[in-house]
């Protein structure tokens, strides 16, 4: 895998086409199409600011608390939706494999972009949230596009890994299905961080050592208030407060070299 | 390691695969194979010790019959199988056609379709656009573009997809009995388009069974029979030795099929009728037969049968592997002309899948027929063969 060959010619062709594709085939069938892309959150939204906001009174101690909210979902949902598509990926294009010769990583790159297309599809939403919550424009939001690019190499080292061992384990997807629950409630999304700290610091640092949790803590702190409390905040530490950094990048080169190692027997496992 | 005008080299080439004993795709399986010490899975040779070499402009034929490794061979030439040990060089770009419309989505519309198997080719959108009415003409669906692919019939898809693919202009192509499908006057476009390259002199290697469109076509052949390269040289010598070889294999599978065991035959419906499709069992001397077979296996797509006299005697048998007929769907119909004496006859028939043994469906007993004698038509002995009186008033 040359770096100079990952977007040759050929390959940001094949990846245009197959990300067209997946994008024209997403919602074939329902009325509503492309509507549920931004629908799916926002009804979500509802649920859980009903629940929690309203009935529970969780996070009167944050300003703006529904956008707060909705950007914690959104982040959520792409990572879910990411992830998910990354390891199927390979397995659902396997007839493709079988029949062609072109780098597999193209294949998980295109299922994640149209993640990210989705992603950003939601952005909209956000920012009418933003604009119509009175939240007041600052220079940091200019950083908020950087937290998406850690996200997003995050969710493409995670999408390697399982593409390729879901090709051998089909067992994979419900593992992952467990993390996936578990991993919700361990990321500060319906509940604000302070209130695991008003119980234990030391709880409220480790579960932000998360890459998941230090980014959408970071966006929110960009894009939302600048109250929300991030990793380098409640670590004071600027060695430890590198460690979801560090999980990122590491887990990356590990995924992808994972993915090289097993992407040759591909076309025979799949 | 290229000569100069070499530009497919492979070398010692192995190639084997592992099969599972049983569904092993999941953890627990592995960990039992594990604790038992015993491993999950069989180790299947496919390609021993494999080495020829193709020159610029040469066509180039890979035979051999199913299951014995051409596919795997295309597929490693191809880039989409690495080898177990050896090497490949090819020298020049290289356009593998292991199926048509490779990619093609059932739900995408006939256009949309073309850009897709286009950039699987490493076509971009502008190319495509520039290439897209002649695409249309040449496959005649001008207007069908619209639609959903899956209202295409199996033949539009094909059409279709060998209008984008003979667009790939690379060095050396690759096929793989990409002819024969299609009707006749499809068939006919693609030996235009084979003959048409050959002349140009680009270098083209056609991997199949059917050793006419060798004979036809190539230069230069290999025969391939259970993973080794078993002939080479001019298409006339290998056509020889790959008839020897089926005649052999033929006569194998004849004792086998009478140590079948009846299998379940629920699923499989035959009856005779005229030519006309009308159910009727009993016929004179030399009328015609139809003979209809249907079944629900989808793994069945060879039939065979044979007509038999009461008493025992196999009056002809012939199978469509053995004269390279491909069915298409789960049932086919067979013709037979009854030049044979009158009497009480049945067709034993032999339903199986890709290979001589693979899903047998063995009918020992199958529908039987009468033959009338008659009046214009009085023959002494088992067959009415054509013959005439000559030197006569």
């Amino acid at each position: 895998m040359k770096l100079s060959n990952i977007f040759s010619r050929r390959n940001r062709i094949l990846l245009r086409e197959l990300v067209i594709t997946d994008f024209k085939l997403r919602y074939q069938g329902s009325a509503l199409g492309y509507i549920w892309s931004l629908l799916k959150p926002l009804m979500l939204f509802a649920i859980l600011y009903v629940v929690f906001v309203i009935f529970l009174k969780i996070g009167s101690d944050v300003p703006h608390y529904p956008v707060y909210l909705l950007l914690g979902i959104v982040l959520w949902g792409f990572f879910v939706e990411a992830t998910n598509q990354g390891m199927q990926a390979i397995v659902s294009r396997g007839d493709l494999i079988r029949k062609i010769n072109f780098p597999k990583y193209i294949i998980i790159i295109s299922g994640t972009i149209s993640a990210l297309i989705n992603l950003f599809l939601n952005f909209i939403v956000i920012f009418i949230f933003i604009l119509i919550n009175g939240v007041s424009l600052r220079p940091e939001m200019l950083l908020f596009p950087l937290n998406i690019l850690e996200l997003y190499i995050f969710v493409l080292a995670i999408a390697f890994f399982l593409g390729a061992a879901y090709v051998k384990y089909r067992d994979v997807a419900y593992i992952w299905e467990v993390v996936l629950q578990g991993a919700f409630y361990a990321v500060p999304i319906i509940y604000p961080i302070s209130m695991v700290l008003v119980h234990s610091k030391l709880a409220a640092q480790l579960l932000l050592l998360n890459p998941v949790a230090q980014v959408v803590q970071d966006a929110r702190y960009n894009l939302v208030t600048d109250q929300t409390i991030t990793a380098s905040k409640l670590i004071g530490n600027p060695f430890i407060f590198a460690i979801p950094y560090i999980i990122v990048a590491v887990s990356i080169i590990i995924a992808g070299l994972y993915f090289k190692r097993n992407s040759k027997y591909f076309a025979e496992k799949v | 390691m290229l000569g100069s005008e070499e530009v497919i080299v492979v070398k010692d080439l192995f190639k084997s695969f592992k099969l599972p004993h049983e569904q092993s795709t999941g953890i627990k399986q592995n960990v039992v194979n594990f604790l038992r010490r015993k491993k999950g899975y069989e180790n299947q040779e496919v390609l021993r010790d494999v080495s020829f070499s193709i020159n610029k402009g040469e066509f180039f034929g890979i035979v051999g019959r199913n299951g014995s490794g051409k596919s795997t061979l295309l597929k490693l030439l191809a880039g989409i199988y690495n080898p177990n040990k050896g090497s490949i060089s090819i020298n020049g770009s290289l356009t593998p056609f292991i199926e048509l419309g490779v990619g093609f989505n059932p739900e995408l519309t006939g256009r949309e379709n073309v850009y897709l198997n286009g950039a699987l080719l490493g076509f971009s959108r502008t190319e495509m656009n520039d290439m897209y009415d002649s695409i249309v003409e040449f496959a005649e669906l001008e207007r069908f573009m619209d639609q959903k692919l899956r209202n295409y019939s199996s033949g539009m898809q094909v059409r279709l997809a060998f209008s984008i693919a003979i667009k790939a202009e690379s060095d050396i192509l690759i096929l793989d009995e990409v002819l024969a499908v299609g009707d006749a006057e499809f068939q006919q476009k693609c030996s235009d388009y084979f003959e048409k390259q050959k002349a140009k002199g680009q270098t083209i290697v056609l991997v199949t069974h059917d050793m006419a469109s060798v004979q036809k076509y190539c230069t230069r052949a290999i025969m391939i029979e259970d993973g080794s390269i078993i002939a080479s040289g001019n298409p006339e010598t290998v056509a020889f030795e790959y008839t020897k070889a089926n005649q052999i294999k033929i006569e194998n599978n004849l004792s086998a099929q009478q140590a079948q065991t009846p299998p379940d035959l629920h699923d499989i419906k035959t009856y005779t009728t005229d030519t006309t499709g009308k159910r009727l069992s009993s016929f004179d001397v030399g009328d015609s037969v139809l003979l209809h077979m249907e079944w629900k296996n989808e793994a069945i797509c060879n039939a065979g049968a044979a007509l038999i006299k009461q008493s025992g005697e196999g009056m002809f048998a012939t199978n469509t592997l053995i004269e390279n007929v491909s069915i298409t769907g789960k049932s086919c119909d067979y013709r037979l002309s009854l030049d044979v004496a009158p009497g009480k006859y049945f067709f034993k028939i032999r339903l199986f899948g890709k290979t001589e043994n693979d899903n047998v469906t063995l009918i020992e007993e199958g529908p039987s027929i009468l033959i009338r004698a008659s009046k214009n038509n009085k023959v002494d002995g088992l067959v009415s063969l054509d013959h005439k009186w000559l030197k006569i008033k």
